[in-house]
């Protein structure tokens, strides 16, 4: 197979028949009426920072991904390490990633551009990005494709994604993090390294998505 | 011997045309000892975790309770909804298609496939798309559709349909998956290494490596979704492996088909509904990837974006006032898991792309119960309660299979078949309406009684009741006799 870049024969404008499904709903729902919704489910979880952050860390761990809780001045050593121990001969990286976190960095980097295909981001070990949110409750973090996070497809391809928290940005609930999100945003919520159950419901880490999965969790100023 | 029996192997494309009714199937099934040890021990596995991670949150009945109502609401107002989500959608640069039915959703599809001149397609599991028969539809025109979950890739290569929600090769052995590899990844792309062994790591390996070149290089994608959010035009997929958000994010041409009932009103909504569904299905307090996206990003995924609106019955069931609720479903298969029926004959012996409990009220609810599969799925059940406390959004599955039992009898009496049922309660009236009959009835049955008591199976239409029951023993005097002798002589 050789991938051609989709051609189109003509512009697709809407099909179907909307009118005949908007008057079979109408029909079926013309007595009907709307329940509230009793929302007494918790929203917060009443933790400080540093119980956050250890809930948080413990939660990302039972995924079986690696957690560093750092202070700030440590980024760059950190990200050095565990590229280095990791054996990650490349990286990419949001363009906008500050150039203090690859100080310590001898795999090479290479700064993500438009034009960057996925099959050259197939030949690429690892990718460090930052994210948006991050859920103690559940041990998820959300990229948002904001500030240090690039593309979703650099998060993807690569084998090992070392995504930087900000502690600032932990939340304890679910409802915490989705009133901190923008829906019209690509979101990708992430909870551990990719994983299946498929065979025989034997838990085997990595079948699609990054098989390792780095958080580094940053504190202080 | 397992291999000598018969095994319930619905083929893709007929897909469960040919397949017995659920009576004969269940039959079928149990017999199959291979299926009924991995699903007693995989909806065991499931079972325990779900229950451990339910366990840990206090709020887990308020979760429930907003979960229901989110969707009854969404239900109550669902025409607004579907013009707002439209709105929303094309606004963020989707193209938005309606289909009234299956064949409608088909041909939209492969109208933007050949629009594109495509012959491959990546897609991550999704039942909507199971449900209109998308795959068989474009095999046909000679589009190859590639499923890309680790567990619709083994049914894929192995030729046949998925039996759960969430693990659709659950009737498949590690070592089975093993020989599918072998055998037919080679015909279709990247072959299986050699040296294939039937470890779960190197299984996913070859999986990964197989499907990692149709991810590169397929420029159209096809999905479900979870979830779609009116207010923001927004949809939602939930996975494990990635799969999804290689489909999501590296093809130029996203397809996502999406049945009507799928919408929330708001995206706050997920606040409820991104803790309910990833501990009822996967049994984990989140699964590891969520893929929201609206519309399209420039710079970031697919470039042309289509969401196809999908009714196919949905309609039909939305106007019916107790089985509405089967709409609120979203497909956790927490009620397969703790099934007492699903765990014995697994989910091909359903008939449908919707297995267990909530495929029994909902395959009658998108075509009614004319046909003899659909009348038979509102008796698979044992009534016992387990499906409606497990789901995660209330769904009252024993009242909604009530309801049913009554719709498939009054089907019966229209079109005026006769059943043993029914010619029974005939005569019963007609002895019970006069007390000289009854009495007449109860001394023959007393006379026959000791005769009767070496009778273990009933003949003809009533033997399916003693198949499983012993006949009472009948009492050699009756009540009225009884009476008679004793009080009624001291009067």
């Amino acid at each position: 197979m050789s991938r051609d870049a989709a051609p189109r024969d003509r512009i697709i404008g809407p099909m179907g028949n909307k009118e005949q499904v908007l008057a079979a709903v109408r029909g079926a729902i013309k007595d009907v009426a709307a329940p509230e919704i009793p929302r007494g489910y918790t929203r917060d979880l009443g933790l400080d920072r540093a119980a956050l952050i250890d809930l948080f860390a413990t939660r990302v761990d039972d995924y079986r991904a690696e957690v560093h809780v750092i202070d700030r001045a440590e980024v760059g050593r950190v990200i050095g390490n565990v590229l280095a121990d990791r054996r990650v001969r490349s990286v990419v990286v949001p363009d906008d990633l500050d150039p203090g976190w690859l100080t310590t960095v001898t795999s090479q980097v290479v700064r993500d551009s438009a034009d960057l295909s996925a099959r050259d981001l197939d030949q690429i070990e690892g990718v460090i990005t930052g994210s948006a949110v991050g859920i103690a409750l559940t041990g998820t973090i959300v990229l948002d494709g904001g500030r240090i996070q690039g593309r979703r497809a650099i998060s993807l391809v690569p084998d090992t994604h070392l995504c930087v928290v900000e502690a600032d940005a932990i939340v304890g609930t679910v409802p915490e993090a989705i009133a901190r999100l923008d829906a019209t945003r690509p979101l990708t919520w992430i909870s551990g390294p990719s994983a299946t159950s498929d065979i025989e419901l034997d838990r085997v880490e990595g079948v699609h998505g990054p098989r390792n999965l780095v958080v580094l969790v940053v504190t202080g100023p | 011997m397992a291999s000598t029996q018969p095994k319930l192997q619905p083929k893709p494309g007929v897909a469960f045309l040919g397949m017995p009714a659920f009576t004969e199937a269940a039959h079928i099934a149990l017999g199959d000892d291979q299926l009924r040890r991995n699903l007693g021990r995989a909806t065991h596995t499931i079972r325990d975790k779900r229950k451990r991670v339910v366990g840990e949150l206090d709020d887990w009945q308020d979760l429930r309770t907003a979960a229901a109502a989110i969707k009854d609401r969404t239900l109550a107002d669902l025409d607004r909804h579907l013009e707002q989500f439209e709105a929303a959608a094309t606004a963020a640069g989707a193209t938005v298609h309606w289909a009234a039915d299956a064949d409608e959703a088909v041909r939209i599809s492969l109208e933007i496939v050949r629009a594109h001149r495509a012959t491959d397609v990546i897609k991550v599991k999704s039942m909507a798309t199971q449900e209109v028969g998308l795959n068989e539809a474009f095999a046909e025109q000679g589009i190859r559709a590639w499923e890309t979950d680790l567990a619709e890739l083994i049914v894929q290569l192995g030729g046949d349909t998925p039996s759960h929600f969430l693990v659709p090769a659950i009737h498949r052995n590690r070592e089975e998956i093993r020989q599918i590899f072998i055998d037919e990844m080679g015909s279709v792309g990247r072959p299986a290494p050699d040296d294939l062994t039937d470890e779960p790591r190197r299984l996913a390996e070859a999986a990964r490596l197989h499907l990692r070149e149709k991810f590169l290089d397929t420029s159209i994608g096809f999905s479900g979704a979870n979830f779609a959010i009116a207010e923001t035009g927004t949809l939602v997929v939930l996975e494990s492996e990635g799969n999804g958000r290689m489909c999501l994010t590296l093809p130029d041409v996203l397809v996502s088909m999406v049945g009507i009932e799928k919408l929330l009103p708001t995206f706050s909504d997920l606040e409820v509904l991104m803790q309910v569904l990833p501990r009822s299905s996967t049994a984990e307090r989140m699964n590891p990837y969520t893929t929201m996206w609206t519309g399209v990003t420039e710079g970031d995924g697919p470039q042309e974006m289509h969401v196809i609106l999908l009714d196919n019955g949905r309609t039909r069931a939305l106007a019916d006032n107790t089985g509405r609720q089967a709409l609120r479903c979203i497909r956790c298969s927490a009620c397969l898991n703790v099934c007492p029926v699903y765990e014995r004959v697994g989910g091909h012996a359903y008939g449908s792309v919707y297995p267990g409990p909530i495929g029994a009220i909902l395959n009658p609810l998108l075509h009614g119960v004319s046909d003899e599969h659909d009348a038979a799925l509102p008796y698979a059940s044992s009534l016992c309660g387990a499906c409606f406390e497990a789901c995660p959004v209330k769904i009252d599955i024993p009242s909604v299979l009530i309801e049913q039992r009554a719709e498939v009898v009054e089907e019966r009496a229209e079109s005026g078949r006769p059943n043993a049922e029914s010619l029974a309660m005939r005569v019963a009236a007609w002895t019970f309406a006069d007390h000289r009959r009854l009495e007449r009835a109860q001394k023959l049955a007393g006379k026959t009684g000791p005769v009767a008591r070496h009778v273990r199976r009933l003949p003809g239409l009533l033997g399916g009741w003693t198949a499983s029951r012993d006949l009472p023993p009948i009492p050699q005097e009756s009540f009225h006799e009884w009476w008679r002798r004793t009080r009624g002589e001291q009067r």
